[in-house]
């Protein structure tokens, strides 16, 4: 069934054939896991979520029209079903600051400095500490900006499924977007800018 | 001691490019942004290096948001989402 469409599978789950339903779950379980534990961070709530989601599924197939793509309909399960849980958390969400927080700052008088750190290797960037500093900075999102930036920016859909798995428009879209990428940009400078200069403090010191 | 060869004083042209092109970028970078905006943006990026880096850093951050995001399903949670769903949907 690996070489069958998500569409020939939802005909044959219709059917009444669980282990078709049981290939769409391996098809689409990894993704799923990981918009949750992004948009969650805690492993336990993202498994409840990624149970629950299929659930859904199971019980929407019937239902399901086919109008949009399985794969966004999908998504759009997932995304609300994660939402809801933040929700319902006892902490408040995260809230988005003025773009101009996460923008190189001007300083009267003396100019500050801007370190580049794009010309590295994601491999050399990517040590425990910084995933760990990419979490945080994606969970200092709201969850409204976290979800379109996972969807579209990690996911790689495009604006309109975006916006259709999120219920809203292709401008919302692309506002939240653009305002995602900025604040996390900004916040990940702060981390490797730091990490670039230590780095060049130590290489002369050394020599 | 001498100056980080890649550290560069900020927005030493005119704040008001700057701030337009901020605006344009997510567009430029999924090249979704008009060819003459374009052109005027790039131009803009070959005079002004704080601008350089800053796109150079905004597209670094997506890269590796997507380069980290390819971990595999824990093999543990796979086996309780099927058991689990095996025991839910057969009531359904």
């Amino acid at each position: 069934m690996i070489n069958l469409s998500d569409q020939a599978l939802i005909e044959k789950v219709r059917g009444g054939n669980y282990e078709a339903f049981e290939s769409l779950v391996n098809r689409y379980e990894g993704k799923i896991y990981r918009l949750a534990i992004r948009m969650l961070r805690n492993p336990q709530d993202a498994e409840d979520a990624l149970q629950e989601t299929f659930i859904q599924v199971f019980r929407g197939l019937p239902g399901f029209e086919g109008r949009s793509q399985f794969s966004t309909w999908l998504f759009r399960l997932a995304t609300n079903v994660c939402l809801m849980r933040i929700r319902h958390r006892d902490t408040e969400p995260s809230k988005m600051l003025p773009l101009e927080d996460y923008l190189p700052k001007l300083e009267e008088g003396a100019a500050p400095q801007m370190v580049d750190w794009a010309d590295r290797p994601e491999d050399a960037l990517l040590s425990k500490e910084s995933r760990e500093k990419m979490m945080e900075a994606l969970d200092k999102l709201p969850p409204e900006y976290r979800a379109v930036f996972i969807l579209r920016d990690i996911e790689g859909f495009s604006n309109a499924e975006t916006g259709e798995s999120l219920g809203i428009s292709v401008a919302a879209v692309k506002s939240r977007l653009h305002r995602a990428r900025i604040a996390l940009r900004g916040m990940l400078s702060g981390y490797f800018e730091k990490k670039q200069i230590s780095r060049g403090l130590e290489t002369s010191l050394e020599a | 001691m001498e100056k980080d060869e890649k550290t560069t004083q900020v927005f030493s042209c005119k704040g008001m490019e700057c701030k337009e092109m901020l605006e344009k970028l997510s567009e430029y970078i999924d090249g979704d942004l008009d060819p003459k905006l374009c052109e005027d943006l790039e131009k803009h990026m070959a005079d002004c290096n704080p601008c350089l880096i800053f796109v150079n850093t905004l597209k670094k951050t997506i890269s590796l948001f997507k380069y980290a995001s390819s971990e595999p399903l824990p093999k543990e949670v796979h086996l309780r989402l099927h058991d689990y769903l095996k025991k839910k949907c057969q009531g359904c």
